[in-house]
């Protein structure tokens, strides 16, 4: 099982710690890596970062991040490249999450990959077309890194698979607030939450919500049901518009 | 000869690399197809279909003049001659059968070439399924013909202009089409790739093509050829001739779009220059940079034109068994006006990517007997021919 890993473990008290934590994604490298790394610092009070691989099919991406993903990757990014920017930036101060398709990690290869994610600092990977069956060798490496392997659930997760995916999953259990693509549309009221408190009743690590929260109403309202939400398309649209994401992700704030 | 299709794995290849949000619908699509292709019921349906509206058994037919140009014995099986013009409607609509037992309120397809969407449309007009085609918008340009095709046929075709604008791009539209509704949508995949259970139901589906021709060849030659041959984009064509191929002592060629160079964009030989990684759900070759991200491709046919091919066709590449090499664009095209002025057969430029194939084969084993799989009709191609006589 999936105790006692360093970098999962520092992401998984400080999720637990009071309050809503609201987590910023950043797509790595957009629309530079420079602006990319100044937009990291800042939101370095954060509880925790969460930064995309771009990646050329982003199939699991609504039509912002996947606009965000080709400017990164026509302005140059790469996996290696916004690890380089991330290390640049020294210690951070908030726990990072890497978010990457799955071909980019092994385009990379899992043991170089691994270690220089521990070098980075990185506390979790997030792999959004990695279902648990085809986790296995990911997983074992980076559980040798004390890295965590995120496990998603989606709403229409069965309860005895979110069962088994909330004990796999490790730093965090990412809850999909709906059937769809990043930046869609959540729907409201009684389904989200009654889903969210299934979620969490199964799920060991601490629960974040992600796809689709983009106001302060929303994270008022699902909130007291997860330990915090990602906050991606709707930050991805005000740093493509040059607005401030800190004062943005602070407007989040119940 | 045993392959692994339990776990969707062939040999190292395959597997279900998709979102959460699918894996619930591809378990009930795999139970669901498992129980049926082995039910008799359904499989009278699917053989009444295939028998009395797709036309099957398709010809087996000897070309004997271009096999004398060629040097040799030349047999094509003919899935031009299959409804709506290529193999891809064996397909369409076993799965369509498939996704009206599993209650489904729409079906959605991508297409390339437009013959998988046309397919698609066809079945799904006939058996009273809403049908939605994303196709890229390139190829919307290129194969015109076809999208008018699917528009009379009653279906949506769904234009997409991200990424490169094909049937890559199609795929991912259609993924992203079903991560939203997967628990009413249908996804009619047109090739052999994809997250499992695909690759295995698409071979199954396909099958019939080898079967039929292999039992043709004995019926009329008297004996099973030297050498079989047809066109791998996705795989689907290919890996219906080979599979019931597989334990006979047959050459077995696949051809990759080879494009205008061997340079990285200017082909889609997936198997020659590609290496291993995952795209659309399955671990297999891909045309792709060091750092993991997809390449563009090109081939005159749209049908080919794509940086992935299905995991058993990796698995076939690597364990030798079946033999993969690459045709230009003109040699193709070359090939198309050699079969129309020999034999009046105007193939698809997919299918004459293994015309070149033959031709090679019988160059070098002058005299010996070879079977093409014909895979489509060329008349979705006539504006493309137009513009290049010019
Ligand atoms: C006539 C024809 N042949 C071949 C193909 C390639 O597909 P596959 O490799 O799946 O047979 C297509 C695809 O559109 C086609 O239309």
């Amino acid at each position: 099982m999936s105790s006692r890993l360093a970098g999962a473990d520092a992401l998984e008290s400080r999720l637990r710690a009071p309050g809503t934590a609201i987590v910023p994604y950043l797509t790595g490298g957009y629309p530079s890596l420079a602006v990319f790394g100044e937009a990291l610092s800042a939101l370095s009070g954060s509880e925790a970062v969460e930064i995309g691989i771009p990646f050329s099919d982003p199939m699991a991406d609504g039509a912002t991040i996947q606009e965000s993903s080709r400017v990164a990757l026509e302005a140059g990014a790469s996996l290696d490249s916004i690890l380089t920017t991330v290390q640049a930036l020294g210690r951070v101060g908030t726990e990072l999450i890497i978010m990457s398709y799955l071909n980019p990690l092994m385009a990379f290869g899992y043991a170089d990959l691994l270690s220089r994610l521990a070098e980075t600092g990185v506390s979790a990977l997030v792999v959004p077309d990695l279902p648990l069956e085809e986790s296995g060798e990911l997983g074992a490496v980076s559980r040798e890194h004390g890295i965590g392997l995120v496990q998603l659930v989606s709403p229409v997760t069965s309860q005895e698979r979110l069962e088994v995916l909330g004990k796999a999953s490790e730093g965090f259990t990412y809850a999909v607030t709906m059937t769809g693509t990043t930046g869609g549309t959540i729907g409201g009221g009684e389904e989200v939450t009654g889903y969210l408190d299934r979620v969490r009743a199964a799920s060991r690590p601490p629960v974040l919500a992600g796809f689709g929260v983009r106001t302060v109403e929303q994270v008022r309202a699902l909130g007291p049901h997860c330990d915090g939400v990602i906050v991606g398309s709707a930050l991805v649209e005000v740093i493509a518009a040059g607005e401030d994401p800190v004062e943005f992700v602070a407007g989040l704030k119940p | 000869m045993t392959i692994t299709t339990e776990t969707g794995r062939y040999g190292r290849f395959g597997g279900r690399y998709v979102p959460e949000v699918l894996v619930p619908a591809l378990t009930r699509l795999e139970e669901t197809a498992r129980l049926l292709l082995g039910d008799p019921g359904f499989l009278t349906d699917y053989e009444a279909e295939l028998a009395t509206w797709v036309g099957r058994p398709t010809a087996l037919t000897r070309a004997a003049r271009l096999g004398e140009a060629w040097g040799g014995d030349l047999w094509l099986k003919r899935e031009d001659l299959a409804h709506t013009g290529a193999h891809k409607i064996n397909n369409a609509i076993g799965q369509a059968l498939l996704a009206r037992e599993m209650g489904a309120q729409r079906v959605i397809a991508e297409t390339g070439a437009g013959q998988h969407g046309v397919a698609t449309a066809a079945a799904c007009a006939r058996l009273g399924l809403d049908c939605t085609v994303y196709m890229g918008s390139v190829d919307i340009e290129r194969q015109a013909p076809n999208v008018e095709r699917m528009h009379i046929l009653g279906a949506k075709v769904e234009p997409v202009t991200s990424g490169d604008a094909t049937l890559r791009a199609a795929i991912n539209e259609a993924l992203r089409d079903w991560v939203t509704r997967p628990e009413t949508t249908y996804y009619l995949l047109g090739s052999a790739v994809g997250p499992h259970p695909y690759p295995w139901l698409v071979r199954e589906l396909q099958s019939v093509i080898g079967r039929e021709a292999r039992q043709q060849m004995l019926d009329r030659s008297g004996r099973l050829p030297d050498a079989a041959v047809a066109c791998v984009g996705g795989g689907s064509n290919a890996i219906g001739l080979f599979h019931p191929l597989l334990d006979d002592p047959i050459e077995l060629i696949g051809v990759e779009a080879g494009g205008t160079s061997p340079e990285l964009g200017r082909n889609a030989a997936t198997i020659g220059r590609g290496s291993p990684g995952v795209l659309h759900g399955s671990f297999s070759f891909l045309l792709q940079d060091e750092h993991g991200q997809i390449q563009e491709t090109h081939s005159v046919s749209a049908g080919l034109d794509y940086p992935g091919v299905g995991p058993e066709h990796a698995w076939l590449a690597e364990t030798g068994r079946v033999s993969y090499e690459s045709a230009t664009d003109d040699e193709a095209l070359t090939a198309l006006y050699e079969l129309g002025r020999h034999e009046g057969i105007l193939p698809a430029l997919e299918s004459s990517h293994a015309l070149v194939g033959a031709r090679r084969w019988l160059a070098e084993h002058p005299g010996s007997s070879v079977l093409v799989g014909l895979s489509g009709r060329g008349d979705k191609d006539i504006d493309i021919l137009r513009g290049l006589a010019r």
